[in-house]
């Protein structure tokens, strides 16, 4: 048995860590809910949310957290873009064509970026990027505790507009009962985008939450991914409150079967997981039942 | 046809002599100068893209250097590289040698990373085709009885043994005053294998490994790792990691202010990079790391280094690797007079190259095995980075322990 003052900070550290994984699975679960599609550009369209922030500090000299200002909005309409005038036409309405459309993009954007920015392992230097904070025996690193901060807000924020605005509403609907939807007067098709665009705007912001700790290369993006796949699955697909508990979850089991396994077997605790819900909760935490 | 085989005779024979001299010439111009292809393998892309991209910047220059004169003895032929992409894995690289040795290559240069080298090399051997190492360290690289490979730098035991041995020399020079040990490595050969070797080797020598904590690469988060570090209080840490690893390692290190008596790297991804000086001055400075280096005394590095500097490049160690690795092929060209392969071999085995600028004894082939090859230590002094050992190479002296902020 570890002492406290190894397994107090390993669980803080373990849910500082969890919060973004939970804002990037945040984006992957509604476009899942929505458009039941696995959205395979995930990664290479958070890697490309973490250059722009990279670039908004080192050309602009914008500090990440006022880039996320911007680029959310730009990523939401990225996202708009992509679905509305590339996926969705691209797919002629089969759900395999969907998968098979985003996987493209995926290569394309992962490739792009090699190509324009080289395989450099790029990071930027923040003057309260080294900053801690004490709790207890622990020393927090103050940008992932702004970090935790920025995604419980983001998490209720999403939960808002999903609960109470019309825009919510509609997504809600068509993600239940598309044709009914439609029916009702819904536009299916711009409800689809506005969905992909929310999960992109996601993105930007765990990007710039990245950054200040983090390293971006063309392919920084996907060792976030499959760990978020694992997190809509165990929440719920579809429910943000099921990603944002899914994610913290995730983040604790892995830092604690890190430090009681090796790091080199942290991964197999969420796996294990992973497993565990498939056959016994196979609907996540808040999913319904199909 | 290029232009400078457009020279005097060919237009003599082109022209005065008649049509049937002109189906004669090509045979006459091979023997006077027709490019010799070799094969530059690099990792471009996927996870060791950086490295391969560094590395292919080094064998650029030096074809640049050696194209500028060409090769004397084949009449100054040139050398045309053939590029190609071992896209990070074994079967990439073996792919490309494939090509390589269809598009007519004398050779074949490069695979950085051990396991790339090592696939690589032995499809080159089945064709007899020479084969230089540029960096891989894995000693099994050498160690298979492949009469085309051949590596200039130092393999994984020596590196290894340097490394020891120098920590004991330091530390005794101090008073003896680091007993304990932690071990940080990523989960790979590299890692695992030195890891190995240290927790065989430093008890022996009278040091205690407290723990050794493996990661794999990519790792996310490296704060329970520096929180087991600074719960333990070792008082050397050695970290083996490629180099994102190192540096959040260094970075969580520096924030959760961990600061044993020394970090002492072998082969450590960023402790002897330009690039993590300059960006991360202050998780950087002090770290020592065993590792491969050019001769800060020789006056082609520094030119080098300079010209790699001026393109906006950092001067790594894959950039002067590759630039001698291909400059030691280019003497055995010049010294076989041919581009046939069994005598580029042959050239190679008896090479007593010494025009690199790396920090080596007198160059001598045993196995393929440069027997001069030698790595250095070095440490982060300043905004620079210094060689410390050995003596007759070092351009500062090692600051031990590291000092307290």
């Amino acid at each position: 048995m570890l002492s406290p003052i190894i397994l107090v900070p390993a669980v803080l550290n373990g849910l500082l860590t969890g919060a973004v994984y939970a804002l990037v699975a945040l984006g992957l679960t509604l476009i899942y809910g929505v458009l039941h599609i696995i959205n395979f550009a995930h990664g290479a369209l958070l890697t490309c949310a973490m250059f722009a922030a990279f670039f908004a500090h080192r050309l602009l000299g914008l500090d990440p957290y006022l880039a996320a200002l911007g680029l959310t909005p730009v990523f939401f309409c990225l996202g708009y873009g992509l679905q509305r005038f590339v996926i969705g036409p691209a797919a002629h309405g089969e759900d395999r064509n969907i998968l098979l459309v985003t996987l493209g993009l995926a290569v394309v954007i992962e490739n792009a970026l090699l190509y324009a920015f080289r395989a450099d392992t790029r990071t930027i230097n923040l003057p309260y990027g080294f900053d801690v904070v004490e709790v207890g025996p622990a020393f927090l690193s103050v940008p992932r505790v702004i970090g935790f901060g920025v995604v419980i807000a983001v998490a209720l924020a999403l939960w808002l507009i999903m609960r109470f605005t019309d825009t919510g509403k509609a997504i809600r609907a068509v993600a239940r009962e598309k044709l009914g939807a439609e029916l009702s007067g819904i536009d299916v098709a711009h409800i689809y985008a506005v969905t992909f665009g929310l999960g992109t705007a996601c993105l930007a912001i765990a990007a710039c939450l990245l950054l200040p700790t983090y390293y971006v290369n063309p392919h920084a993006g996907n060792a976030f991914v499959l760990i978020a796949f694992t997190i809509v699955v165990l929440g719920g697909m579809g429910s943000v409150a099921g990603a944002l508990l899914g994610g913290l979850i995730i983040g604790v089991v892995e830092s604690l079967s890190g430090l009681y396994l090796g790091e080199s077997l942290g991964q197999v605790g969420i796996f294990i997981i992973f497993i565990l819900v498939l056959l016994f909760r196979p609907s996540g935490l808040f999913g319904e039942r199909a | 046809m290029s232009l400078q085989s457009l020279n005097r005779r060919r237009f003599l024979q082109s022209t005065a002599l008649g049509a049937a001299a002109t189906f004669a010439a090509p045979a006459v111009l091979r023997a006077q100068g027709q490019p010799v292809k070799v094969g530059i393998l690099q990792p471009v892309s996927g996870a060791m893209s950086y490295s391969g991209q560094q590395g292919r910047i080094g064998a650029t220059l030096a074809l640049e250097e050696i194209n500028a004169s060409g090769i004397k003895s084949l009449g100054g032929a040139k050398i045309e590289p053939v590029f190609g992409d071992a896209q990070s894995t074994p079967e990439g690289g073996n792919a490309e040698v494939e090509k390589m040795n269809s598009a007519g290559c004398a050779a074949v240069v490069g695979g950085y990373v051990s396991s790339i080298c090592l696939a690589a090399s032995q499809t080159a051997a089945r064709y007899d085709l020479p084969y230089i190492v540029d960096v891989g360290v894995a000693d099994s690289i050498v160690t298979r009885g492949l009469k085309n490979t051949f590596r200039l730098g130092p393999g994984f035991g020596v590196l290894a043994k340097t490394a020891i041995d120098n920590l004991i020399t330091l530390n005794d020079a101090a008073g003896k005053i680091a007993k304990t040990v932690m071990i940080i490595h990523e989960d790979s050969a590299f890692g695992s294998g030195l890891a190995k070797l240290l927790n065989t080797q430093l008890p022996e020598k009278g040091f205690q490994v407290i723990e050794t904590i493996p990661h794999p690469t990519p790792t996310r988060d490296f704060n329970n790792v520096v929180t087991k570090i600074r719960a333990s209080n070792p008082d050397i840490v050695i970290p083996a990691d490629y180099y994102n690893e190192y540096v959040l390692l260094a970075r969580t290190m520096q924030q959760q202010k961990v600061r044993p008596k020394a970090i002492y790297s072998v082969l450590g991804g960023a402790a002897s990079s330009y690039k993590f000086v300059k960006e991360f001055p202050e998780a950087a400075q002090y770290i020592m790391d065993c590792n491969h280096w050019f001769d800060p005394k020789n006056p082609k590095a520094l030119e080098l280094k300079k010209k790699v500097e001026a393109k906006g490049e950092f001067f790594t160690y894959e950039v002067y690797m590759n630039y001698s690795a291909v400059l030691l092929l280019a003497d055995a060209l010049e010294r076989a007079a041919s581009a046939d392969r069994a005598k580029i071999i042959a050239a190679l085995e008896s090479s007593t190259f010494s025009g690199h600028v790396m920090p080596y004894g007198p160059t001598k082939f045993v196995n393929g095995q440069n027997q001069g090859a030698a790595p250095v230590n070095t440490q982060v002094l300043g905004n620079d980075i210094q060689v410390i050992f050995p003596a007759q190479f070092a351009s500062a002296k090692p600051v031990y322990p590291m000092p307290k902020a």
